[in-house]
């Protein structure tokens, strides 16, 4: 591993009763929790849980109510203290320290934010803030300072002087983590921070909090029930169930590698469309043409591809310039244009973060492949319909992935297509419309200026000339899907025939 | 039917001799200083003329009672009142016993809640003790304090800390023990001391209980200072006392109605001093 090891825990067990030693012998003849109550009426709380925390990451302890998530917090800064087990903090050995050395620990290196807050209702916004500097004994000046300087951080900037009790509760959270990182420490340990906020407040304070986290690098242990909130904030996930970790792995490794059919029930309800990114569903974009290899290299290209259209790039960056029609091709060879008056600017483009969900309205509405674009302008790759819908049909199901391989490509763009309809039941889906304006355009007016301009290619379904016996007159979607065998290089999840299916 | 009677009372007597026989110079000691106190806290009080401090209390009304107007003027009334009846030495006298009885229970009683809310063990010796210290009837407090400490306002005082105690050790213990445990785990979390944990956290957010606790005491101090005028207390219940031997029944309600204004008096302020 090339990360550092900032946390470690080391076979830690808790049990919860009078005599938690012979639970353990019991634990180690392999005896389960309920076996272990049933005997001797004490609960186990952790049962041999092993895992690393790397520097600078989300890592998110996941599981229901009685998994044993908020014990194993509250183990790492032995709130409550393990049975058995040891866990390193930067290589020290936090369950063998003295009173003293743990008190430093806590006041230096771990910050903690609870669920219901837990704010001093004695104290203003700032004293609560201070509360950590305080008792290390910083004099007033400072610790105000740095505690103005928290508050800031959270955005409740002249909020200082206010009591906690007129504070609404995504305030109230603000304050809890603004006081855990005015000490400034490397770990912050979250318990169920947000879930007693509503759903509105609390995808705010998850946005705000990973824009935290990439400003400040702190190491998070994040503890959540919510699978969305854990697949969202974790760089890694620790699943729990009955005091055991289930499965660790990337938010992708959880969803489609499920560690065991507890896991795999776990995801079933997820909603993959706000879990998978622009990124990782879209396909290479090839074949591109550079602007500058004109009219005739994108008509052969496409001819080669079968394809309807293809992407204009210009230069060794692949700085993304427009998108060009075989109609518009043809018409322009004929007319004697050039391969940049010929084409469209300002393609329907998305970066490469955007959730699916968000993805998808604006790919039922364009009747072009959406570009994946980076911040540089770089095309990195391409999405259709077909790749969207492929992989929120793969829903973690892979049984289903084979089933689709098997088929053949006319029975497949059919599937597709019932899939589409039933994806786009509730919004208003129509059949590319000739005159659509396009959405995403980032410049409005210049979209609505080529309005006209997109009126004359003909509406799909009718009159691209055929080219070769490849094209497939379906649509551009559809068309880039079926030849997605000739692309024969799909980065990600592509639902051609023969390609091998693969979320991350 | 033959039945053994226990020596309970003969038990209880024994002991008070014993303690008696082998304490003397102690309680001697401890007497001596607590009529020092009372005498000292009465003279400071009468150091002022009834006017200014009537004005005194008018002021503290006011401005402890958040500005309100009606509590202050009322308040100044009811001791205007007092000195009109001529008992304004007496009353004076009375205020003195029951503030100093209450400073005992509660320097006594406050950290006793506190160890007995930490300590299990203690909590569960302190509950029952707690329990007969209240249930007892309060006469019977007067006789051991009486052989202790003779007649007079010491064993007046000694008896009116025994009786006044137990709701300043119960509401403190309940008060800690209240406190929110992700409140005393903020505290653990960010390395607080035991000390800072209890003086930045626990002792502010049970600082409520507390105060009812506090005001249950002065109450209790005000019922029992006036009984303790049966073993040689002085202040208003001797008044009482004296209104009841004579049949008197004028005299007793001026001293009885001095008692109520100054009751009145006592639990507005502590109520008002504790924090909502």
């Amino acid at each position: 591993m090339d990360k550092n090891i900032k946390l470690e825990v080391r076979n830690v067990t808790k049990v919860f009763g009078k005599n938690p030693h012979k639970v353990i012998s019991l634990l180690n003849e392999g005896l389960s929790k309920s076996e272990i109550f049933e005997k001797t009426k004490q609960t186990v709380g952790l049962n041999n849980v092993n895992f690393e925390v790397y520097d600078g990451e989300i890592f998110v302890i996941m599981g229901l109510s009685g998994s044993g998530k908020s014990t194993l917090l509250r183990c790492l800064n032995r709130l409550i203290e393990p049975t058995a087990g040891e866990i390193l903090i930067d290589g020290q050995n936090i369950t063998q320290m003295s009173a003293e050395e743990l008190r430093n620990t806590r006041r230096t290196k771990l910050g903690m934010v609870f669920q219901n807050f837990a704010l001093l209702p004695h104290r203003t916004v700032l004293d609560n803030v201070a509360y950590g500097l305080e008792i290390q004994g910083i004099p007033k000046e400072d610790r105000y300072f740095k505690a103005l300087a928290a508050i800031e951080t959270v955005g409740l900037k002249g909020y200082e002087n206010s009591k906690i009790t007129q504070l609404s509760g995504g305030m109230k959270q603000r304050v809890g983590l603004a006081r855990a990182i005015a000490n400034d420490p490397d770990i912050l340990l979250m318990d169920e921070a947000f879930s007693a906020l509503d759903p509105l407040i609390r995808t705010d304070m998850q946005n705000e909090l990973l824009a935290l986290e990439d400003r400040m690098q702190k190491t998070i242990i994040f503890v959540s029930h919510d699978l969305d909130e854990a697949l969202k904030l974790g760089d890694r996930i620790a699943l729990m169930k009955d005091g055991k970790v289930v499965q660790i792995g990337t938010p992708d490794e959880i969803l489609t590698e499920p560690a065991n059919s507890y896991v795999s029930r776990f995801v079933a309800g997820v909603d993959r469309s706000k879990i998978l990114t622009a990124e990782s569903v879209m396909r290479r974009p090839e074949p591109f043409v550079s602007v500058s290899s004109g009219i005739r290299v994108a008509i052969k290209l496409m001819k080669a591809h079968g394809i309807s259209s293809i992407y204009v790039v210009e230069g060794k960056n692949r700085r993304l310039r427009g998108i060009l029609m075989i109609s518009d091709a043809l018409k322009a060879l004929k007319a004697g244009k050039s391969l940049e008056d010929a084409m469209i600017q300002e393609p329907p483009q998305v970066a490469p973060d955007l959730p699916l969900s968000d993805v998808i309205p604006l790919i039922a509405e364009s009747q072009y492949p959406l570009a994946v674009v980076n911040d540089s302008g770089k095309l990195l790759g391409i999405m259709v319909r077909g790749t969207v819908l492929g992989a929120l049909a793969m829903s973690g199901q892979n049984g289903h992935a084979t089933a689709f391989e098997e088929k053949d490509p006319e029975e497949k763009t059919s599937e597709e297509k019932s899939l589409e309809e039933k994806k786009f039941a509730g919004e208003k889906f129509e059949e590319n419309p000739p005159e659509k304006t396009d959405p995403i355009s980032k410049s409005k007016g210049e979209a609505e200026g080529k309005a006209g301009n997109e009126a004359r290619f003909p509406p799909e379904s009718s009159g691209i000339p055929d080219i070769s016996g490849g094209i497939n007159n379906d649509g551009i979607d559809t068309g880039s899907a079926s030849t997605e065998a000739a692309a024969k290089a799909p980065l990600i999840s592509d639902t051609g025939p023969g390609s091998e299916v693969k979320i991350c | 039917m033959l039945t053994l009677r226990l020596p309970v009372g003969d038990a209880v007597e024994f002991a008070v001799g014993w303690i008696e026989g082998n304490f003397g110079p102690f309680l001697d000691l401890t007497s001596k200083q607590l009529d020092f106190l009372v005498s000292s806290l009465k003279d400071a009080l009468l150091f002022l003329p009834p006017e200014l401090f009537i004005l005194g209390i008018f002021l503290l009304s006011y401005f402890v009672g958040k500005r309100n107007i009606k509590l202050a003027s009322g308040t100044a009334f009811g001791f205007f009142l007092i000195d009109n009846m001529g008992l304004w030495e007496l009353s004076i006298e009375t205020l003195a016993l029951v503030l100093s009885s209450t400073l005992l229970a509660l320097i006594i009683g406050i950290p006793l809640g506190i160890l007995s809310a930490k300590n299990t063990v203690l909590f569960h010796v302190v509950k029952p003790s707690l329990d007969f210290m209240q249930t007892m009837p309060s006469f019977v407090y007067l006789i051991p304090a009486l052989i202790f400490f003779g007649l007079g306002n010491v064993p007046g005082i000694i008896a009116t800390v025994v009786f006044a105690m137990p709701p300043v050790i119960r509401l403190t213990s309940l008060g800690i023990r209240q406190v929110p445990k992700e409140l005393t785990e903020v505290a653990d979390a960010f390395g607080s001391t035991g000390w800072q944990k209890l003086s930045k956290v626990e002792l502010p957010v049970a600082l409520p209980t507390i105060m009812a606790g506090v005001n249950q005491c002065i109450m209790l101090s005000l019922s029992m200072v006036v009984i303790a005028a049966m073993i040689g207390a002085r202040g208003l219940g001797y008044q009482v006392l004296f209104g009841i031997q004579r049949v008197d029944i004028g005299m007793g309600f001026e001293a009885g109605l001095a008692i109520v204004i100054i009751a009145v008096f006592l639990d507005r302020i502590t109520q008002n001093l504790s924090p909502k």
